[in-house]
């Protein structure tokens, strides 16, 4: 099944929507909790790093019994440098969005963490889409 | 120990109530929310100074057992909302995060 979310930019309140929609969705479908736990994390902090750099973006979800496939599109900035986003306690956010909490340098590492797959696609000026995968064990 | 039996031995204010029956199974100390994504485990009671509308996504996300707002930290009303609408337990307690995980590890030794 596939599922498809708008996420708005500089709107910290909604964020979360999506991935909170997506986390009740594999709930009522049976999914095992820690999957559901997974694809919801790596799913939330790909929406704030979609909010905090990017003015929101669009989100593509395909569930399949065996894997759970997220794209996250957004027209921002881009990343220069990828391999330092992975690391984690980097972060570029503003001072605004640490006050809230945020920025810790985390997104992009717990999303690799909490995921079996994840491909990043930016060019600076025109976008990121990150693709990633939860397999159901 | 289930999260009734942690607002009672910790002596804590009950500021939205989800789940109260849901057990606690360890204790996570942080307000820096995506650490505390990366690191907080389900069923975790989460002890923090963060009230916000955010606190309460990564409390659903996390899937933590509830959140207790440390030193009388306060909770916004959209938060408040949020996690009457999520089902999501916030309490709250005048001592440190220190202090009350200190109190929760004896209580679950």
């Amino acid at each position: 099944m596939k599922y498809h979310y708008e996420v708005s930019g500089d709107d910290f309140t909604r964020a979360g929507e999506a991935s909170g929609a997506v986390k009740a969705t594999l709930k009522r479908l049976g999914f095992p909790p820690e999957v559901i736990r997974r694809v919801a994390i790596a799913m939330y902090e790909g929406e704030i790093n979609m909010v905090i750099h990017a003015d929101g973006g669009d989100i593509n979800v395909d569930v399949e019994p065996d894997l759970i496939t997220m794209v996250l599109s957004d027209r921002g900035p881009g990343i220069p440098d990828i391999d330092k986003a992975m690391q984690e306690g980097f972060s570029t956010a503003p001072e605004t969005v640490r006050n809230l909490g945020f920025g810790a340098g985390m997104g992009l590492p717990n999303i690799k963490k909490y995921t079996d797959s994840l491909d990043i696609a930016t060019e600076l000026g025109k976008g990121t889409t990150i693709t990633m995968t939860v397999r159901v064990a | 120990m289930t999260v009734k039996d942690l607002i009672d031995d910790l002596e804590l204010d009950v500021l939205t109530a989800g789940d109260l029956t849901r057990l606690v199974t360890g204790g996570y100390c942080g307000d820096l929310l995506s650490w505390v994504m990366g690191r907080a485990k389900a069923g975790d009671a989460w002890f923090s100074v963060m009230g916000n509308v955010n606190a309460v996504a990564v409390c659903v996300l996390a899937d933590v057992a509830c959140l207790v707002l440390c030193e009388n930290a306060a909770l916004d009303d959209a938060a408040k909302t949020r996690a009457e609408m999520e089902d999501v337990t916030i309490l709250r307690s005048t001592r440190s995060a220190y202090e009350l995980a200190v109190t929760l590890s004896q209580k679950l030794s």
